[in-house]
């Protein structure tokens, strides 16, 4: 660490700490970066560039970092790539490596670009490989991505847990700055509840990087640990260090990003690595400060030429020298302010190269009267060093803009300051408007959108006291606004407040030679002034055009060191002022945020809510294969001893039409509907006739949408007079509820009846098969199961296993079937007890899979399978359930639309193949001919198909144009490999006669 | 899941989680003068203000929308207590339906327990603006619950049985921090 | 996400609403009267408004209530909130912060 500063700083000398970058052992201190250690160390190159892969180094000392992307490794599965270096803080066995380069950083193969370069310009890669389109994917774009791209994302797993809060407050202050500290400290005394986040580990922003400057009559350092400590401990102020406020979304919801543990050297496998906060504010206070602005000049990317504002960080802050013999260029007085610093750090300082005409403030007289070297009218012309600055090329600027060679320094290090720029981003996301302010030479914060203010630098707002009381006045006006007395206040300061303006643009260049050397814009990026002139010079005038074709902003940093460089290049090349140019959008996320902090908790198998049945258990003991249907898992089938998936479908299927067996059918939706007028709204809304239902019946019902498709189905039984029983499909459930609110609560408003989800009251247990009453019989009291007490279709109430029991007669196979419905509680009980009383006749349980067989034998359809939202109750063969003598029901009008009525609709009809063997496709095409030249007309698509073990072949169910029409017609269902010759027939396979169910 | 009560979850730590037992319930819907029917011969007064509850004894009444309040009774009690409201309510439109075994309740409790919830749910849980005796339906990240703050720092949540195993999944694992 | 006003709950976060679409579409009292155009209007035909549009949300996961919303399409400020079946409040300009 050859160039730690003597003493100062925030960094804890007493603690050293070790890493490794590109496997080099090198040393740091607790409170150090990434950036800061190696910046002691002498290391400068970090990175080689995205495009031309020129060596780089650390450019700033902050989120803004164009360069200095890093991956920091702890294991195989966590490594992070593109962090920047900057802001990854060190501790003790830290692994970083840099990226974008092979073999090493400081032999890049891939540099052999660079003496291309010429011929890459902007818009290259777009140009050239575009054509033929096939050959991008193939040809052009593996080697590119692979030359270009950023770092490396692990392929592992990630095993770090992420959290996610949501979090209200009264106001909050996104950065903790001067003017951030002033705005909570009022917003806190005033009795708000205040959330104060700032991204870095410490508290303070531009305070920590104060060299002697003080508050209140108190150095800064001790003003702000006061400040800290009276917010600490107030139970109303939340602080947030390490914590970016990322995104600015409607309504004050802001999202912060908390990185909890990427600092320690062993995190707690407990500890969440991120977390997500949500927040919504009443008020918000952004004072998020303001970034430098690189100058434009060839050379200007060499590793060590950085920002004049991270070479004053990085002395003041963190004890660490960028280098022994610096030459400042200055667009700004700031890099006055950076001068003086170094220097009082024992940096030599060769030379004070002011591009403006003359200078006279504050900060100027300042390095004056320490004897510092100033001379102005400069610009830069260019660089030397290879890996790393060796000096640097000035020019004279003359009045008539004639630029001639001055002198050459040799340096170690390049200091520019191109003046600051506010930042605006979260103003802007929350579609706040920007104004350009001509005294300031920024874009800074206008009429905002939301309710939200910004305070110091953000807005244009300069000067330490000026900072702190701007920010307590908005703290204080945001209080006021969420309902709390606060008046502001003002602060001393004393500090050498050099002006932070600056002209944005390129420095100026002799004429020749033309091209000049390379002088860049986005470093990130690798946009060149070259690439700006080209996309002008080609057409390109929107200031959105330009980035597209330039990239330019669009790397990862989005343009947070270059926008205004580049909007102000564009602004004078076609004489408009930058305003008139325009801007581009900002869009979160501010800087990169993780996947993991996205997906927070809601990953593995608590990604969603996983709803399981009451024979979930039973049935994960005995093997059973789940399958999702929304959030449920039920059982697809039981596999015995080995049996793959058909032979236990049939194995299920042959059960039920042979003995019995039992399905869980408790996924089915479910509604009560009570009032004395149930039935008339069930009459409006289902297209059946429910009136003549009477109690202790059920009957199939179907639902139609206005537009007069088929929405849902299921079997409805009618409790009492005024109390029915409504089933839905599994997936139906919350939108026929949902449907069902809307009519009561916005179109009939004169019924008197409600409705109550009852799904999960409910377990319900299909018996199905010639042995179901048998089974049943052993274990109901207080119900005459016989044919004639309940019939098919009929409901009663009893006892099961001693508990209560609401019995459907009931089939969905077609077979005798009855639905033993029982409070939730008890159905695991009964489930087993049914289980356990049918072993006598075989019962096998069975799963979605047979269920779906077993109907499709009878033709019974499914809604959303072999119904696809423009299928009619006629289309779907059931329309004999619409009462045709009801005035109106939800679709009854919309039956009578032309388009519906017309002839040749698709039409639901069964298909068996010639081949008995061969099992269509579900989704396949119907043609009426077969192999025609491409392209030729579908007429119908396969919605069902299945092997019945009943019947010994395949069945089908399609919807086919005039299907009904065609009965006994050959056609064909197109497959890749032929098309396969299928028959028209009924969809009802099995039983025609349904002899079977009624017995 | 098949029996939530099977597993009971534990959070060790300033936020504990736990089951409560079976209770009967009871969805009430109707207009105002079925309300004040209900009140007397349930023994507790349907909240007519929003997103509140009444307790008298064992039992409670909690405002879910302005035509429906969840009834909450010991278990015990759910023969006479449908017999009572189905007694009074008789000849007032209403509906009353037994959903006791729709969902299962739990209790989180401790000093953590609002930072806790505030990991799933999205409404502001701070006393001042979540007071003791408030109850709603919200939703606990991708489960519907409904939340009734029963003191200070203890919560009751109602959750429909199959989220249950969810939410318990992810208060727990929301929970491991605080117990590091 | 936004944060609407529930004219019941008050407040509350977006996750608990769902969207209705446009409000004050009235179901024709005796459809079997109204005309093919006039039916193909009440199923699909809808504003498509820049700056104040009324609008249905239900909060699904609260009241259970239905109501209606005036918002602002260009900033998605809500104006008002208020109940099914109230009219239509005189149009306001802008969106409340």
């Amino acid at each position: 660490m050859t160039l730690r500063t003597a003493k100062g700083g925030r960094i804890d000398r007493t603690r050293a700490i070790s890493f490794t970058f590109d496997g080099q052992r090198c040393q740091g201190f607790a409170g150090d970066t990434l950036a800061s250690a190696l910046l002691a160390n002498g290391v400068h190159l970090v990175n080689r560039s995205f495009k031309y892969h020129r060596p780089r180094g650390i450019v700033s000392a902050g989120a803004e970092e164009p360069n200095a992307l890093v991956t920091v490794i702890r294991d195989a599965a966590r490594h992070t790539p593109n962090l920047r270096a900057t802001q990854v803080e060190l501790y003790d066995g830290l692994v970083a490596e840099s990226q974008h380069r092979w073999p090493s950083l400081k032999f890049d193969v891939g540099a052999v670009t660079s003496l291309l370069s010429p011929f890459i310009p902007a818009g290259f890669y777009n140009k050239t490989f575009m054509w033929p389109r096939s050959a991008w994917k193939a040809l052009y774009e593996p080697p590119i991505r692979k030359a270009a791209g950023l770092g490396i994302a692990p392929k592992l797993p990630d095993p770090d847990r992420y959290a996610q809060q949501f979090v209200h407050c009264d106001v909050l202050v996104v950065g903790a700055g001067p003017a951030g500290l002033a705005a909570a400290l009022e917003a806190a005394a005033a009795g708000a509840r205040v959330i104060l986040c700032d991204e870095q580990q410490e508290l303070g922003g531009s305070l920590l990087a104060e060299r002697d400057a003080s508050v209140e009559g108190q150095p800064v350092a001790t003003w702000l640990e006061s400040a800290v400590k009276t917010l600490g401990a107030n139970p109303r102020v939340r602080l947030l260090p390490r914590t970016t406020a990322f995104g600015y979304f409607p309504h004050n919801h802001i999202g912060l990003c908390e990185r909890i543990t990427d600092h320690l050297a062993s995190p707690g496998s407990q500890q969440p690595r991120e977390r997500m906060w949500q927040v919504r504010a009443r008020e918000v206070v952004l004072t998020t400060g303001a970034i430098e602005r690189p100058l434009i000049f060839p050379g200007n990317d060499r590793p060590g030429v950085m920002l004049a504002g991270a070479g004053r960080t990085y002395a003041n802050r963190y004890g660490t020298k960028v280098g022994e013999r610096a030459v400042i260029v200055a667009g700004s007085d700031a890099a006055y302010a950076a001068a003086l610093d170094l220097a009082a750090a024992g940096v030599t300082i060769v030379a004070i190269a002011d591009v403006r005409t003359g200078n006279d403030g504050p900060a100027a007289s300042a390095a004056r009267a320490a004897g510092l070297p100033i001379s102005t009218g400069n610009t830069v012309l260019g660089t030397t060093g290879k890996l790393h600055v060796s000096g640097i090329r000035l020019g004279r600027v003359a009045s008539d803009g004639t630029v001639v060679p001055s002198v050459t320094h040799a340096c170690d290090v390049v200091l520019m300051s191109g003046g600051y720029t506010p930042s605006v981003h979260l103003h802007s996301q929350s579609r706040g408007k920007l104004a350009w302010d001509d005294a300031f030479g920024g874009f800074v914060p206008a009429a905002a959108a939301e309710r939200t203010r910004s305070a110091g630098n953000c807005r244009g707002v300069s000067g330490l006291a000026a900072t702190l009381g701007d920010g307590a006045a908005a703290g204080a006006a945001a209080a006021t606004a969420a309902g709390f007395a606060a008046t502001g206040r003002t602060y001393a300061a004393q500090t050498l407040d050099a002006d932070i303006r600056g002209t944005p643009g390129a420095l100026a260049q002799p004429a020749t030679p033309v091209p000049p050397a390379k002088a860049f814009v986005d470093f990130q990026n690798d946009v060149t002034t070259r690439d700006i002139a080209l996309a002008q010079r080609e057409g390109f005038e929107s200031i959105e055009h330009i980035k597209r074709y330039t990239t330019t902003g669009m790397a990862t940093d989005q343009g947070k060191t270059s926008g205004l460089n580049a909007l102000a290049m564009v602004a004078a090349s076609s004489d408009r002022r930058i305003p008139d140019v325009g801007l581009t959008t900002y869009r979160m996320p501010y800087t990169p945020v993780t996947f993991g902090s996205f997906a927070g908790v809601a990953r593995g198998d608590q990604f969603d809510p996983v709803r399981k049945t009451p024979s979930h258990e039973w049935a994960v003991a005995r093997g059973g294969v789940f399958e999702d249907v929304g959030l449920w898992k039920r059982t697809r089938f039981f596999p015995v001893g080995g049996e793959n998936m058909h032979a236990a479908v049939d194995r299920e299927c042959l059960a039920v039409r042979n003995s019995v067996g039992m399905f869980d059918a408790s996924t089915l939706g479910k509604i009560e509907v009570v009032g004395k007028d149930a039935a008339e709204f069930l009459n409006r809304f289902y297209v059946n006739n429910w009136s003549s239902l009477a109690p202790g019946r059920a009957r199939y019902g179907i639902l139609l949408r206005d537009d007069g498709f088929v929405y849902d189905d299921g079997v409805i039984g009618r409790l009492a007079a005024d109390r029915f029983h409504v089933t839905t499909t599994t997936g139906g459930a919350a939108r026929v509820f949902g449907m069902m609110e809307d009519y009561l609560q916005t179109e009939w408003t004169d019924l008197s009846v409600w409705i109550t989800s009852t799904t999960e009251q409910w377990a319900v247990v299909a018996v199905q098969g010639p042995k179901a009453r048998d089974v049943l019989a052993k274990l109901v009291t207080g119900i005459d199961l016989s044919p004639a007490a309940l019939p098919h279709m009929a409901i009663a109430n009893g006892e099961i296993c001693g508990v209560p029991l609401m019995l459907f007669r009931v089939s969905f196979s077609g077979e005798l079937g009855f639905e033993v419905n029982v409070p939730a509680d008890y159905g695991t009980m009964v489930w087993e007890a049914i289980h356990a009383a049918g072993q006598e006749f075989g019962i096998t349980p069975y799963g979605t899979e047979a269920m779906h067989v077993l109907r499709a034998e009878k033709g019974y359809i499914i809604v959303g399978q072999d119904t696809d939202g423009t299928m009619t109750p006629d289309d779907a063969g059931v329309a004999w359930a619409i009462g045709k003598t009801k005035p109106d029901f939800i679709g009854k009008r919309g039956l009578t639309r032309p388009a519906l009525t017309a002839p040749g609709r698709k039409q639901l009809v069964g298909l068996e193949t010639i081949d008995p063997k061969v099992v269509l496709e579900e989704g396949a095409q119907v043609v009426d001919a077969p192999n025609r030249p491409i392209p030729f007309p579908m007429i119908g698509y396969v919605t069902s198909s299945y092997r019945s073990a009943a019947l010994g072949r395949s069945i089908a169910m399609a919807a086919v144009a005039n299907g009904r029409a065609r009965m006994g017609e050959t056609i064909w269902v197109a497959m890749p490999g032929g098309d396969i010759p299928v028959k028209v027939v009924s969809p009802v396979f099995y039983d025609p006669q349904g002899a079977r169910i009624n017995v | 899941m098949s029996d939530p009560k099977r597993q009971p979850p534990r959070i060790e730590s300033r936020a504990w989680l736990a089951p409560l037992p079976a209770a009967t319930r009871f969805i009430f819907r109707g207009g105002a003068a079925a309300a004040q029917a209900a009140s007397r011969a349930f023994g507790v007064e349907l909240p007519a203000t929003a997103c509140r509850a009444n307790v008298a004894g064992a039992r409670a009444a909690l405002w879910l929308g302005p035509d429906e309040q969840l009834l909450i009774a010991p278990e015990g009690d759910a023969t006479a207590a449908r017999a009572a409201l189905a007694a009074a309510l008789e000849s007032i439109p209403h509906s009353i339906v037994d959903i006791s075994h729709r969902q299962v309740a739990f209790e989180v409790k401790g000093p953590d327990a609002e930072w806790l919830l505030q990991a799933g749910c999205p409404l502001d849980l701070d006393a001042s603006q979540f007071p003791v005796g408030m109850c709603t339906r919200t939703v606990y990240l991708k489960a519907e619950i409904t939340l009734w703050r029963t003191g200070a720092d203890t919560f009751r949540l109602e959750i429909w049985r199959s989220f249950a195993e969810y939410v318990v999944g992810m208060l727990e694992e929301s929970a491991l921090e605080l117990t590091a | 996400m936004l944060l609407i006003e529930c004219p019941y709950c008050g407040p509350r976060p977006e996750l608990e609403f769902a969207y209705g679409g446009q409000a004050h579409i009235a179901r024709p009292a005796d459809p079997s009267k109204a005309s093919d155009q006039e039916w193909l209007e009440f199923l699909y035909l809808r504003d498509n408004t820049r700056g104040l549009f009324a609008e249905r949300w239900r909060h699904a996961r609260g009241c259970g209530r239905f109501f209606n919303a005036i918002r602002d399409t260009t900033t998605d400020h809500f104006v008002v909130t208020y109940k099914a079946g109230e009219a239509r409040p005189a149009p306001t300009a802008g969106g409340a912060r």
